[in-house]
């Protein structure tokens, strides 16, 4: 079990600042997320566009904005665990116990709930009753592309991970590239290369259309595709690759005893502390009157919990406010001499 | 104030009266509308608002950009006359509008 004393869930821009303010006041943390980075919706739904709204920063995109708290807290060295998934949270007389679904135990005296909309996950096919298939003929990333050698492949969707595996696949196996509508949304570069195999024969485009059923009982054998003026066509098929984005799922949060409203955990807008004791929620996921889900309203949340956090873990100690100008145990605490 | 009228799935439906410069999305979440859900909270990044506009009204509507269009891409069975909820700014001259609902958003 680990040590600390607060548990971050979630990596996404206000948990990343979360460190950085528990960290000036000396406090340590540990960041849980279920993706294998940092960033979170600023990384996985708009990395390229533009923010306007940050104090100071005229303009900047997610990635940016990612990469710039990523080396802001720095100093602290906190460990990251990523591709993990908090599924229980408990208490122990003034502590929370914290386990994930990879059996990584944490216990601290504080819990900040950074998790935006929740946890993301693939955006599944429409058509029911296909998780027979999935991982072993349908899937929604691409983990291992050697498995996907010498295959009958239809691959939906219209953007770039479609266009992209759509190009890396066809060089060694028979891809059917399948769109809701006929444009594409790639860079022109992946566009023109598309164009050419379609052309030389390589592989085959089916628009407008959409999936209608699949056919095979354990195995896929083919799919039915159904076009936008109502012709249906049958198409052989071993494997089905599906990018339709990410999703986000509240998932287990929704089952820890906090007061909900709707998908977000109610706080005050003292401390962003929940009706549980040492348990924050900060960010998108909160509710208060008033919330605004900006970034920049959750960099205030979080500097006010921090405090609550210091208190809790530190009840022998006063604490002590403190700017990062002018104190020297800041500095301190960032490598400053 | 505009009337907007949402069916769902079901066929139920409910008009509520919206403020002139809210969305279509912003209406269903004050008033409670099931089956708009708007996770991304109207920054066009997750499909979760997505409403399917009586045909009469699509012409009406400002064209959908880009990024909107590409977002819809992602949605739970889109049609021709789909669009994000969050996208449709609620004025005098979209009085009436009738939208639907799909079976699900995700």
């Amino acid at each position: 079990m680990i040590k600390t004393d607060t548990i971050i869930i979630g990596a996404g821009p206000v948990g990343l600042f979360a460190v950085h303010q528990l960290g000036i006041k000396g406090l340590e943390a540990v960041v849980i997320d279920n993706l294998d980075r940092a960033g979170g919706q600023c990384i996985e739904l708009y990395p390229d566009k533009p923010i306007y709204d940050i104090p100071a920063v005229p303009v900047c995109t997610g990635e940016e904005l990612t990469k710039n708290l990523q080396e802001q807290i720095k100093p602290f060295g906190t460990e990251f665990f990523y591709n993990e998934r908090v599924e229980e949270v408990k208490q122990d007389k003034d502590n929370w116990i914290v386990k994930t679904n990879n059996n990584n135990e944490f216990i601290a005296p504080n819990i900040i709930i950074a998790g935006g909309v929740g946890s993301f996950e693939p955006r599944k096919l429409s058509i029911n009753d296909t998780e027979r298939y999935e991982g072993k003929s349908l899937f929604y990333s691409v983990k291992n592309k050697d498995e996907l050698k010498n295959k009958k492949i239809s691959i939906f969707g219209g953007g770039d991970s479609a266009l992209d595996w759509t190009l890396e696949l066809s060089k060694f196996s028979k891809i059917t590239l399948i769109h809701r509508r006929n444009e594409f949304r790639g860079t022109p570069h992946t566009l023109s290369e598309i164009k050419k195999l379609e052309n030389e024969g390589k592989i085959s485009i089916k628009t407008p259309c959409q999936l209608m059923s699949i056919e095979g009982d354990k195995k896929i054998e083919s799919i039915s595709i159904k076009f936008e003026n109502g012709k249906i066509e049958k198409i052989k098929t071993d494997t089905i690759l599906s990018f339709f984005g990410l999703i986000m799922k509240l998932g287990p949060i929704a089952e820890w005893g906090l007061n909900m409203n709707k998908k977000t955990i109610e706080v005050n807008s003292e401390n962003f502390e929940t009706n549980k004791k040492g348990i924050f929620a900060v960010g998108d996921i909160c509710s208060y009157p008033g919330k605004l889900k900006l970034i920049l309203s959750g960099f205030h949340e979080v500097a006010l919990a921090s405090v609550e956090c210091f208190k809790r873990a530190r009840p022998n100690e006063k604490y002590r406010f403190e700017f990062t100008t002018s104190s020297k145990s800041i500095q301190n605490r960032l490598g400053k001499k | 104030m505009p009337k907007v009228t949402y069916i769902d799935n079901s066929k139920n439906s409910k008009t509520i009266d919206i403020e002139n410069g809210l969305t279509v999305m912003e209406g269903a979440i004050q008033n409670d509308i099931p089956g708009i859900d708007a996770d991304c909270g109207g920054s066009m990044a997750c499909a979760t608002c997505h409403v399917y506009v009586e045909e009469k009204w699509l012409d009406k509507l400002p064209k959908a950009e880009d990024a909107e269009v590409d977002m819809i891409d992602m949605a739970y069975e889109p049609k021709k006359n789909s669009r994000l909820s969050c996208q449709i700014i609620v004025s005098e001259d979209l009085d009436g509008l009738i939208v639907t609902t799909p079976e699900k958003q995700s």
